[in-house]
């Protein structure tokens, strides 16, 4: 017996590739501009979004039968900020240095559109487990999209990755210097539309 | 469709039940992010004075306490300079004693080793805090850091990272006639063939407000202290 159902293993792998939330539905931009000077910010951003998405999601779809729907928008709201302020609480209690890290970063999460719109479009339809598994799926595509963005930053804007010196002293001394504009948030417009091209291209998206 | 009664009620019932969570979830946390934020400012004080973790003793919240103790002496001076007796710098009351600064005294061997001074002040999206530490001279920089602020991550707060701390150490933030100039971050890098380079450090690219802010909050903050340092500089001359 296959662990996950074709329509659940959808919901999983679709935000992926061939409807990721940032390079195909363009949500989140915002905080894909700025997070991803450094990878090991980038890196905790994803794992605060994935968790925030994934019960956000399941909460939601708990409750879709009961939220009217008149007030349905608000409630998904203040259940998504709810969980936002308690992954900076944790985040502040356990991870104190990557927390004064990613500092406001954190609460924008509540704005962040990806969260919102898997919310209304998805968990407001489907069963709790199915909430989850699309959760997943779309925090994991949102944080490709966010590692690789701050994988070319920090390699091209500060010579490094994960922190570790990846570009030999030898090459600046050779007159190779760090591209200042990487780390600006234009650095992030190119790299994200060059990605976009790119995974336009290798999935055939129909031009609309 | 639901009645208004319902949504009232549903409302009310998931107001008070997403309350209650947040609220238990940041008192049973509260006791270990206020011992993370006071480690912090601990460690902050010590690696402005020039102590580093190690990898055989890592800075863990005990032992920061326990270095903490053992050699750095804090004293409270007013703003004439004076030491106030008896006063330590937890009992100053920010509201009451507007003109009453902490001071933390690093002692190595019985000797004055350097002093850190908090810093604080607007940069681009708020307030900074930090300390800077100032050799025994009372002239040059030993060190800065900073422990909260909500600068631009990758932008502003490149203030907390090691290279733009190590710019600070040996500056001179006095002038050949003794006038208190503070130290400046420029735009791009220091020239160091220019005469100013005793008092410049290099500027962080797409920060110019960042570093702007933190030269006016530095200065000021230096001239608070300006009266305990200038007794201690005429003490080294004389």
């Amino acid at each position: 017996m296959a662990i996950l159902s074709k329509s659940s293993k959808r919901a999983v792998s679709d935000p992926l590739m061939s409807n990721n939330p940032i390079s195909l539905q363009v949500l989140g931009i915002c905080s894909a501009l700025a997070v991803t000077t450094k990878l090991d910010i980038a890196l905790v951003m994803t794992l605060a979004v994935i968790a925030v998405l994934c019960v956000s999601n399941t909460i939601i779809s708990l409750l879709r039968n009961l939220i009217p729907s008149k007030v349905r928008i608000i409630v998904q709201l203040s259940v998504i900020a709810s969980m936002v302020i308690l992954t900076d609480l944790v985040l502040q209690a356990y991870m104190y240095d990557i927390s004064k890290q990613l500092s406001v970063f954190v609460s924008l999460i509540i704005t962040n559109c990806i969260i919102m719109g898997r919310a209304e479009a998805f968990a407001m339809q489907n069963g709790p487990w199915k909430s989850f598994l699309d959760g997943l799926g779309n925090g994991l595509g949102y944080g490709m999209i966010l590692i690789a963005v701050g994988f070319f930053r920090e390699l091209l804007g500060s010579g490094t990755i994960y922190g570790f010196k990846v570009i030999p002293e030898s090459m600046y001394a050779a007159g190779y210097e760090n591209m200042g504009l990487m780390v600006l948030s234009p650095g992030a417009f190119i790299i994200l539309g060059l990605i976009v091209w790119a995974q336009r291209i290798i999935g055939k998206v129909e031009q609309e | 469709m639901h009645s208004n009664r319902y949504t009232l009620i549903f409302t009310t019932l998931i107001t008070m039940i997403l309350a209650f969570v947040l609220s238990s979830a940041y008192s049973s946390l509260e006791d270990i992010t206020i011992s993370n934020i006071q480690a912090d400012i601990k460690k902050n004080i010590l690696s402005s004075l020039g102590f580093a973790p190690s990898s055989e003793a890592p800075w863990t919240t005990e032992n920061v306490e326990q270095i903490f103790n053992e050699s750095i002496v804090s004293f409270v001076i007013d703003k004439s300079g004076n030491v106030i007796p008896g006063k330590l710098p937890q009992d100053i009351d920010p509201k009451v004693d507007t003109d009453l600064y902490p001071l933390y005294k690093k002692i190595v061997d019985g000797k004055v080793d350097g002093f850190a001074i908090p810093i604080s002040g607007k940069g681009l999206w708020g307030t900074m805090y930090g300390y800077f530490s100032i050799e025994p001279d009372g002239a040059t920089a030993k060190g800065i850091t900073f422990y909260r602020h909500i600068e631009t991550p990758g932008l502003g707060a490149e203030v907390d990272k090691p290279w733009f701390q190590q710019n600070f150490v040996g500056k001179r933030f006095i002038d050949n006639q003794g006038n208190l100039i503070g130290i400046q971050t420029v735009k791009g890098k220091v020239d160091e063939s220019s005469d100013e380079a005793y008092h410049q450090v290099d500027g962080i690219t797409g920060a110019t407000m960042t570093s702007r802010g933190l030269n006016q909050f530095l200065l000021k903050d230096l001239q608070s202290y300006n009266p305990y340092f200038e007794q201690i500089r005429k003490n080294i001359r004389s």
